[in-house]
């Protein structure tokens, strides 16, 4: 049973999907999902213990030895990524049932609830499988499912987003098939670590090089690189409240580790970094992503759009770090994907309390809503400091890694621009707190009551979690440290 | 109740903000709360101080949150002397707040005295803490718990107010505070406060003078010039809030933060030897002589004496730069003896406003008649703040200047003179108007109309203070002996 | 020159590939949108099919006579991406499906038009 938990981990949402179609019955299909949630998070538990404890494990999908067969290779960088996308998948799901209540018509909630464990189950093969053309398919599992999760949001403004959506990550997605099949022209191989060991190729560093383009143009499209990130504002903003903060917290994470997992696992850092310098091309458009995504966050009225526009800029900061391709440079990078997750998943639920009592995220509305709604607002407030980076919560603890890893490289300016930014996060989040605690009541925030409990307990969850990891750090910044250093070591 | 008694010390007031607001219904219980934790804590904190004056160093640490970065405390004479501060004034303030509160009538008194109760966390926390990690932990606490205080009237004016409080505190200690913090952290390895400091030997000139200027810079809360204009818009506050919190905790949570960075960051001896200090003298020098200046153009009371914080506090900036025995012993003095002065002034304000309703020092003629037992103790409080005996003043004074002889900066010896002309000319005038000048009108001997009782007892208590200062200086000179070095 | 021409296929590849990505951008019509779509993805697929080609090469089915095999694994792969983008294409087509339901058009710049 227990060498049987990598497939595990994908088979057990993939099974469920369909059944949650023919169970049908909305409050049985919906227990039924919750459960499988939970169940995924406890294998992904149990994997991240035993890469922990004994390093990584390699599994053969049906006996085939690699590089034949798909292997699934877990070590510490994407059992990590599968404990924090499981556990969020199944916090966001729990917290579903009532927030969909009006968001999607409750005939439609079972198919919903399909779709989402579809999604649940491509994001987390993609972090699981050590083979390239696995990676593919498993993203366009989660990208056509998150497509349909999006245009299930209420209003009509969710169709084109979607639709924008799909245009942009099936462009990205194709990318990134191109590039495969470049690297498998040129390797003959496309399980991970065998190509590792065959690059860089003499003589065909042209092709090798086009590869690379495709498939970082690809990647960068998927986690809304800035300046490729124009599908996502649109995405977050109409979806539904759930779907937002589900996606928000894991597809673009996923993305990132994608990117890490070729830059430094199949690449190499020699070839991505010295050879082709990757990282001067990637610093720069992190921060500039980061300041321009945060300054266009700060004018927006629309909060799910302004947290948006904040997730552009966050992920700007996980490229920086990556671009550092240092120890403490990755380490930051990788921490924040956690932290991160954790931070704007909450956000994004207590904004999904929001919108179930005022039926409108903006800002106008939700003025005066500190006294209405005040367990609400207060987690928003706890994970708008995250966002800023306030001593005690996660986003501290991210923000101290990136600047030391920009200090040991005596990078000082970099240091201080990150520093900057995080002051452009304060007005966009202050924006917030001012207009819900001394601001009079607008007159939907004064008929709003505070969320049910059985949305509140999920938020605060989340919250309460990034206050912990922002105190408590070895099971975050400790293995993400753990994921870097192997990370530089090439394949564990 | 705790391993360490220095961790009973840090909870007490959590448990009290807790008290404080499950009570929020019953005021009388609220208040009660209150000014029991208030009192609890002074216990405790004053029963560490044998241990302390003996050379002791109670420590504890909690757990890493960085490898090799504990959440860390230690209790130091310079720690000591903060505790005791803010923890002692901490009782006075709660009383003259429950009378100031309760005389106005104010709204959200719970959330009031809630906010108070974690920002003297934050204080305590700052005094305590045993490396630089847990100070900034801890100084951040302060400005996030001081700002739903600073903004309480919730007007238009008190926001805005705010907005500036939080900006100008956040900006100096995201943008620069935390990058010296870790920057020093790259450089030393080691973020603990040590004896001699954890810098000497591992940095050079070209490293430390920024280093230095982000330290000195990033501490917002210490109101170095052009960093001030948070504390003149923290007066929006009602009156409690700037007498603890704006005279008291959080300026001096700022300067503390300045004097332990130089004593036990850097050294006192590296700084001496390479003159990297030199500019903050100057700097500070520069903030003394303005902020006078511009005090002495301010009509609204409590902005005045806004101003005259910002100077004063420049004062202890400037004897930690100087970076010598008397510079650090008079700085830190400056600590305690400002605060007794400043919280005096800030009461009397308070109470003039409380019973007079007037906020402009123009309209406070004739004053000193009607409220003689407030004008008195402002009188005190105002010589305390310029330095002439009997009072506490005196002698931190003193030893700045000698600090500054000591070190060889004349001119700087003249700013402090100078500086305290300047606090003449803007202090005195107001006991003067109060008992020299006439009423506008009504009759020539009106009845005395004194603020409540709540009000007039802690604003006797402090005025005292200044008094009893002054003769137990030796005390206080003992006490922070240690930190000139062995 | 024989170099050039003798990678026809390859051209033919690049020749789908621009057509079908210029549609997508430079069209407003969503289902126009999708059929350039369609082909920019289909370009992939006879990208990875010339990969495995092996000139002279039969079906890899091990028989007397035949020496020389294609790579039989870029068809399988190939397999399951035309699945994905048979699926890509109907999720696309239903959503405009729906967006015409609540637009009344399908043309992009009139849906932007609308939601202003």
């Amino acid at each position: 049973m227990e060498s049987q938990l990598p497939p595990l981990q994908i088979v057990i949402p993939l099974v469920a999907a369909p059944i949650c179609v023919l169970l049908r019955n909305r409050v049985v299909t919906l227990g039924f999902a919750i459960a499988v949630c939970w169940a995924t998070f406890g294998v992904s538990v149990a994997l991240l213990d035993r890469v922990l404890a004994s390093g990584a494990i390699v599994y053969e999908m049906g006996g085939w030895a690699a590089p034949w067969g798909i292997e699934y290779r877990i070590d510490a960088l994407n059992a990590f990524v599968l404990l924090f996308v499981s556990g969020i998948g199944a916090i966001v799901l729990t917290f579903a049932p009532r927030s969909m209540g009006d968001e999607i018509p409750a005939s439609r909630q079972y198919l919903f609830c399909a779709v989402y464990l579809l999604c649940l189950t491509g994001l987390l093969g993609i972090a699981i499988t050590g083979d390239l053309f696995n990676v593919f398919v498993f993203l366009e599992v989660s990208a056509l499912s998150s497509y349909a999760l999006i245009a299930m949001g209420g209003r009509r403004k969710a169709l084109p987003a979607a639709f924008q959506y799909l245009v942009m990550g099936t462009i990205g997605a194709t990318f990134i098939l191109i590039g495969i099949g470049l690297m498998y022209m040129m390797t003959g191989t496309l399980n991970m670590e065998d190509m590792a060991a065959r690059l860089p190729i003499d003589g065909g560093v042209r092709t090798t090089l086009v590869a690379v383009a495709f498939l970082t143009v690809g990647i960068a499209l998927k986690m809304a690189l800035f300046p490729l990130h124009g599908w996502l504002p649109n995405a977050y903003a109409y979806a539904p409240s759930v779907v937002t903060a589900f996606l928000a917290a894991t597809a673009t994470k996923v993305s990132v580790y994608i990117l890490l997992r070729f830059m430094f696992s199949v690449f190499g850092i020699e070839f991505a970094f010295e050879d082709l310098a990757l990282g001067r091309a990637l610093l720069p458009l992190a921060l500039l992503g980061i300041f321009v995504a945060s300054i266009v966050a700060i004018f927006q009225t629309n909060i799910k759009r302004m947290l948006a526009y904040s997730s552009v800029a966050q992920i700007g900061y996980m490229v920086l770090g990556i671009s550092f391709a240092t120890a403490t440079g990755l380490t930051a990078g990788i921490v924040h994907l956690f932290n991160h997750a954790l931070i704007k998943g909450g956000l994004f639920m207590a904004m999904g309390c929001v919108m179930l009592r005022l039926r409108s995220v903006d800002i106008e509305d939700m003025a005066g809503l500190g006294r209405t709604m005040p367990w609400t607002m207060a987690a928003w407030v706890v994970g708008g400091l995250g966002l800023i980076g306030v001593p005690a919560t996660a986003g501290f603890i991210s923000k101290w890694y990136f600047i030391q890893a920009a200090l040991e490289q005596g990078w000082i300016i970099v240091a201080v621009l990150v520093l900057m930014s995080s002051l452009l996060a304060v007005a966009y989040v202050w924006r917030v707190v001012e207009t819900a605690y001394f601001r009079e009541p607008s007159e939907r925030a004064r008929e709003a009551s505070e969320a049910p409990l059985s949305m509140l307990i999920p938020t605060w969850a989340l919250i309460g979690a990034t206050v912990f990891f922002g105190l408590f750090t070895t099971r975050s910044a400790g293995v993400a440290r753990q994921a870097a250093e192997a990370l530089l070591g090439g394949l564990p | 109740m705790f391993a360490s008694p220095l961790l009973t010390v840090l909870v007490v007031p959590l448990v009290g903000a807790l008290a404080v607001g499950a009570l929020g219904a019953r005021p009388n219980a609220r208040e009660a709360a209150t000014l029991i934790t208030a009192t609890t804590l002074f216990v405790l904190v004053a029963a560490l101080v044998p241990e302390v004056a003996a050379g002791g160093r109670p420590a504890v640490e909690l757990f890493e949150v960085l490898p090799g970065l504990p959440i860390a405390f230690e209790l130091e004479p310079l720690g000591m002397l903060f505790a005791l501060v803010a923890s002692g004034l901490w009782i006075v303030t709660s009383l003259y707040a429950i009378g100031y509160m309760r005389a106005h009538d104010e709204e959200n008194q719970t959330r009031f005295f809630v906010s108070f109760a974690v920002s003297i966390f934050g204080a305590v926390g700052v005094a305590l803490a045993g490396n630089m990690l847990t100070l900034f932990l801890f100084y951040e606490v302060l400005t996030l718990a001081t700002y739903p205080l600073v903004s309480h009237h919730g007007t238009e004016k008190a926001v805005r107010g705010a907005r500036t409080y939080l900006s100008v505190l956040f900006t100096t200690s995201i943008g620069m505070l935390l990058l010296a913090v870790i920057w020093t952290w790259v450089i030393a390895g080691t973020l603990d406060f040590r004896p001699g400091g954890i810098l000497a030997g591992r940095a050079e000139g070209g490293v430390l003078i920024p280093l230095l200027a982000l330290y000195a810079f990033g501490t917002g809360k210490a109101a170095l010039m052009p960093f001030h204009r948070w504390l003149p818009a923290a007066m929006v506050a009602p009156t409690p809030v700037s007498a603890l919190l704006h005279a008291v905790a959080v300026v001096k949570a700022g300067v503390f933060t300045v004097m332990k960075v130089i004593v036990y960051i850097f050294g006192l001896d590296l700084l001496s030897t390479t003159g990297v200090s030199e500019w903050l003298m100057y700097a500070a020098a520069f903030t003394i002589l303005t902020a006078s200046i511009v005090a002495l153009q301010q009509d609204n009371l409590k902005r005045r004496l806004a101003y005259s914080t910002v100077s004063q506090l420049s004062y202890i900036v400037l004897g930690a730069a100087l970076a010598n025995a008397w510079g650090v012993i008079g700085g830190s003095m400056h600590i305690a003896m400002h605060a007794f002065g400043k919280i005096t002034l800030f009461f009397c304000a308070g109470a003039i406003y409380v019973a007079a309703h007037k906020t402009e020092i123009s309209d406070m003629r004739g004053l000193g008649r009607v409220m003689p037992v407030t004008m008195i103790a402002f009188m005190i409080g105002a010589l305390s703040v310029i330095g002439l005996p009997p009072m506490g003043g005196t002698w931190s004074k003193w030893y700045l200047s000698l600090g500054a002889a000591d070190a060889g900066q004349l001119v700087l010896v003249g700013v402090l003179m100078v500086s305290s002309l300047l606090n003449i000319a803007y202090l005195m005038p107001i006991p003067v108007r109060g008992f020299l000048f006439a009423p506008p009108d009504g009759p020539e001997r009106p009845a005395i109309k004194e603020a409540p009782l709540f009000c007039v007892i802690p604003i006797c208590f402090t005025a005292i203070g200044c008094v009893v200062l002054f003769f137990y200086s030796t005390d206080l000179l003992n006490l922070l002996q240690p930190l000139a070095g062995p | 020159m024989a170099d050039v021409l003798g990678l026809y296929n390859y051209w033919v590849v690049i020749f789908l590939m621009m057509t079908g990505f210029y549609i997508v951008i430079s069209r407003r019509n969503l289902i126009k949108k999708v059929i350039g779509l369609s082909i920019f993805q289909t370009s992939v697929f006879l990208l990875y099919i010339t990969i495995g080609k092996v000139r002279g090469g039969t079906a890899p089915i091990v028989a007397d006579g035949f020496e020389v095999y294609s790579n039989p694994l870029p068809s399988v792969l190939i397999l399951t991406a035309i699945v994905v983008g048979v699926a890509t294409a109907s999720v696309a087509l239903a959503l405009v499906v729906r967006i015409r339901e609540a637009y009344e058009t399908i043309e992009e710049d009139e849906i932007f038009e609308q939601d202003r």
